[in-house]
């Protein structure tokens, strides 16, 4: 397949121009690695000291300041700009002073933009670029403004897939949008983890707040196999699961916003699920507790995703406008744009898998 | 209809007593009569109280000598600590609204009933949605305090609006108030020099200005508003971030663990932590007031966040972490950023 390679470079290229981080690694495929270092270090090193700021944040304020401060000077990299440093470290001692004293704004579904972009997104952006060198297509297909939703297939065990996803449209998409997840209402139970969630972005799985982001103009995202498509086991891997009951269909009819299919490869492999503990599964009230290749059998180091080559590719946003809000009460039109949607969904994936030379390359 | 002849239960508490003196004040209204279990601490104007316990059949007599033509509806008690325990808190709130309703349902001359009730009706569970509509029914009933009376209250009402059509019944369902004069349990957890937290939990919570809680019962009983409406100030705050705000250090206590501290504390009548409150601190709740300003037609002036800063403000709340300080740090070494500066432009 000569052609393979070739629609790569181009693909990146496109994504390039669009993002803001300057991920110059991307174009050169397979070593997309060693271009990218003088990025990936900067990023890394603020990424330590935004960490450092955090827990100082949580636990004390001046000394908090002065580790975090240090921490970013003393990892200060060659370029060495010192205008830029300096910046770097005012807005630092900005953020903390916000987290410290409370000032910043949180959303009614507890969406928290402030912690996101600087503590969130910097974390996950090394692990975006250089751990599963994600590739991202499509991304005209979102568009800058409005509600839309943003349906993708869903596996890897844990949800990395979904935090990738938006990512990439926070990132790479020129109006740099926040991608609204909907998750489980498990989520919301699990503690350190519930209030993480709504920080994030995520809200509950339910029509009420897909409507209700929908119509205030955001950009939604929902993983309808849900538990069905993350825990599946290894070797049904790129097979869609039952698209729910459609829900997420008449919610976007109900607010005509445009159904964008998003295609996620690579997820599949971080966390190869060879079996499942269900009766452990079971007394911990979980869906499934994995077994993996290496988990449990490493302990915390079987944890670590397998560093797997990633896909994202959104499609073509399938118009729900020309239907009016009553035709969410059509159940047959409901189920027949579900069943395109994921149509589509699975054949992207194929053709995906077709071009994909490797499952780390 | 114009209220010309005005009953407040309550009128003892903070709020009750505020809306007599408000309701003396208009000359159109001929009448004002409260009535409580203990005497008003503060002088109600031309108010005439009457003490009585809302449990007793005399509540009918009362409307009836009175020619009573509105009901305001404030005494469900919100805590135990003021009513002498959790069993007469709940004679007061549910015995008591039967009754008085029984009261109404005889009386001819009644035309209009306020209740103030709580957003707490819709509980707190992880299976919550970002917002309560007034038609949303809870996810997890909430199963016992002040929410399960006033699911139980509201429960009474619904049954006496069918049985009296006739009469416009107005349920307002309030945030947690904070004001000035305001000492609810959110106050006083809020005023605890070290605020315990849920471990691995941080609630939205909403909020509601005294003063807005005061302007939209008002306006029930001033003007005619039949239905249920959620009154609350706009947007939501974490409870991290409240804690920031006022600049007190949390307490960040294991789920296990904060049901003993809670019953301590109870006992210490320090805070009243129940078990309804605990989930509220674990999964906070919020409401959806595109009702109250689109047909109730009222738009609160104060922010939840508005309202938590007027909080601390006025209660003049001691900072265990001064924010001037932190900000004359920050200061500071931007100050020696800057001044390092040309060293690092040399290197």
């Amino acid at each position: 397949m000569p052609l393979t390679p070739h629609g790569r470079t181009d693909s990146n290229g496109r994504s390039d121009s669009n993002g803001r981080g300057g991920a110059v690694g991307l174009s050169v495929v397979g070593t997309g690695e060693e271009p990218d270092e003088g990025n990936a270090g900067t990023s890394s090193a603020e990424t330590e000291a935004e960490a450092g700021a955090e827990a100082g944040a949580e636990a004390e304020a001046e000394s908090g300041t002065e580790t975090g401060a240090g921490a970013g000077a003393g990892s200060g990299d060659p370029p060495a700009d010192a205008g830029e440093l300096e910046r770097v470290l005012a807005e630092l001692l900005a953020f903390l002073r916000r987290r410290i004293t409370g000032d910043y704004t949180v959303d009614e579904h507890g969406f928290d933009v402030d912690l996101t972009e600087h503590v969130v997104a910097p974390l996950l952006r090394p692990i975006y670029r250089s751990y599963f060198r994600v590739e991202t297509r499509g991304l005209e297909n979102i568009p800058d403004r409005g509600g839309a939703l943003v349906v993708s297939n869903h596996s890897g065990t844990l949800p990395l897939d979904a935090l990738m996803t938006a990512l990439a449209v926070l990132d790479h998409h020129p109006a740099h949008r926040h991608l609204r997840m909907l998750a489980a209402d498990l989520v919301f139970a699990v503690p350190f983890l519930a209030p993480l969630a709504r920080k994030t972005g995520n809200t509950l799985a339910c029509h009420a707040d897909a409507e209700r982001l929908l119509g205030a103009g955001h950009l939604v995202g929902v993983w309808p196999e849900g538990f069905k498509g993350i825990g599946k086991p290894f070797s049904e891997r790129y097979k869609l699961q039952r698209f729910g009951r459609g829900g997420f269909v008449s919610a976007a009819l109900r607010s005509g916003a445009p159904i964008i299919p998003c295609t996620v490869v690579g997820a599949e492999e971080i966390y190869p699920m060879v079996g499942n503990a269900r009766t452990l599964a079971r007394v911990l009230g979980l869906p499934y507790v994995p077994i993996t290749p290496t988990f449990p059998w490493l302990g915390l180091l079987g944890l670590l995703p397998l560093p797997s080559k990633w896909i994202i590719e959104f499609g073509e946003p399938v118009d729900t406008s020309q239907y009016t809000a009553a035709a969410a009460e059509d159940p047959m039109l409901v189920f027949e744009l579900n069943d395109r949607i994921r149509e589509t969904i699975q054949h992207t994936l194929y053709g995906l898998l077709m071009q994909r030379r490797s499952v780390f390359f | 209809m114009r209220p010309r002849r005005v009953l407040v239960t309550g009128v003892s508490r903070p709020l009750g007593a505020e809306m007599a003196l408000a309701l003396a004040a208009d000359p159109e209204i001929v009448d004002v009569v409260g009535v409580d279990t203990i005497a008003p601490a503060e002088d109600l104007g031309r108010t005439q109280f009457v003490r009585v316990d809302i449990r007793n059949p005399l509540i009918a007599k009362v409307i009836s000598t009175a020619a009573i033509d509105t009901v305001l509806h404030l005494s469900v008690l919100a805590t135990p600590l003021g009513a002498g325990g959790r069993a007469a808190m709940k004679e007061i709130n549910v015995i008591g609204t039967m009754q008085l309703l029984a009261a109404c349902q005889k009386a001819p001359g009644v035309r209009k009933l306020v209740v103030k009730s709580t957003t707490s009706i819709y509980g707190s569970s992880p299976r919550d949605p970002a917002l309560f509509t007034e038609e949303m029914e809870p996810r997890g009933f909430p199963g016992g305090g002040y929410a399960k009376d006033a699911v139980e209250v509201e429960g009474y009402v619904r049954g006496f609006g069918r049985r009296r059509p006739d009469i416009a019944v107005t349920v307002l369902r309030l945030a947690n108030v904070l004001g000035p004069g305001v000492d609810s349990p959110l106050a006083r957890y809020l005023d605890l020099p070290v605020v315990p937290t849920v471990l691995g939990f941080d609630p939205r919570i909403q909020l509601l200005h005294a003063e807005d809680a005061m302007a939209v019962l008002m306006k029930a009983t001033r003007e005619d508003h039949a239905g249920t409406f959620n009154v609350a100030g706009d947007g939501v705050l974490l409870l991290s971030q409240a804690i920031r705000r006022a600049g007190r250090p949390p307490l960040p206590i294991p789920f296990p663990a904060i049901g003993s501290l809670g019953n301590i504390a109870r006992r210490l009548r320090l805070v009243d932590f129940s078990s309804e409150q605990l989930g509220f601190l674990a999964h906070g709740r919020a409401v959806d007031t595109t009702k109250l300003k689109e047909v109730f037609g009222y738009v609160p002036r104060y922010s939840t966040v508005a309202t938590f800063d007027s909080f601390v403000h006025d209660r003049e709340l001691r900072f265990t972490i001064d924010h001037e300080l932190v900000e004359r740090v920050e200061h500071g070494l931007r100050g020696l950023l800057a001044g390092h500066r040309p060293a690092g432009t040399s290197r």
